[in-house]
């Protein structure tokens, strides 16, 4: 499963992407998050408040409870600011 | 219909120019120029002087957020025409930043598509602004004021 971090989410975990093997309890994106949490002090950090950052599952976006498997492209970012 | 993002510079006379060329049927082109403004949190009494910008975005869903907002527009009003320019990487005070345009036979849905563009895309699509100034770099929060711009258009047209 690839995972990129964009914006502040990317200072934080200190990667832009990553390829990750999650257990395959592992089947949504809460779940992937809780994964996620426990590579690094700094993963952890991103994902404190999670009212301020935002998923898309294969470039569409998705919330806590959108289904994640292997292969997927999975990104965390905070709220857009463009234009 | 079409949708570039990119680093360089665009030229809005060039884009008007080649969006116009050959329409005989459109009796409106609307079409808006975003610039890089030189305060964050685009105050001057409040905010800090900006000397630069960087636009981050995910390459790949950028594109395709833009044109799933354009064929939204498209669905909404009678467009003849759409075009979105974004770019990213480093910009300055008074760079252009964005453009949309919207052609259509009458100049209401010209102008409203144009605002629903901007509107939507300002909350859609995954780019984020941080702001170098003197006391440091920092990232651009989301704005409530965009999110509401953006949710107007939730039930149709205002």
């Amino acid at each position: 499963m690839k995972v990129l971090y964009f914006a502040w989410l990317k200072a934080k975990t200190g990667v832009g992407e990553e390829d990750v093997a999650p257990p395959a309890e592992v089947a949504t994106v809460g779940q992937l998050v809780a994964f996620l949490k426990t590579r690094s002090p700094g993963h952890a950090a991103a994902f404190e408040v999670m009212s301020t950052v935002r998923v898309a599952v294969n470039q569409d976006y998705g919330n806590l409870d959108t289904p994640v498997k292997a292969g997927d492209e999975v990104a965390f970012f905070p709220p857009v600011t463009g234009g | 219909m079409a949708v570039r993002v990119q680093r360089e510079d665009f030229d809005p006379g060039a884009e008007l120019e080649r969006f116009s060329s050959g329409k005989t049927s459109v009796g409106g082109i609307c079409l808006f120029v975003g610039l890089v403004r030189d305060y964050a949190g685009h105050d001057p009494a409040s905010g800090a002087a900006v000397n630069a910008m960087t636009l981050e975005h995910y390459p790949g869903m950028t594109e395709r957020q833009l044109e799933a907002i354009e064929a939204e527009a498209r669905q909404r009003w009678p467009l003849d025409d759409t075009l979105v320019i974004h770019r990213f990487g480093r910009l300055e005070p008074g760079e252009r930043i964005v453009l949309v345009a919207a052609s259509s036979a009458h100049r209401d849905a010209a102008f409203e598509a144009c605002r629903f563009l901007m509107d939507w895309l300002k909350t859609k699509a995954p780019f984020w602004k941080v702001e170098h100034t003197p006391e440091g770099d920092a990232w651009v929060e989301a704005k409530q004021s965009d999110d509401a711009a953006a949710s107007r258009w939730d039930k149709g047209t205002p």
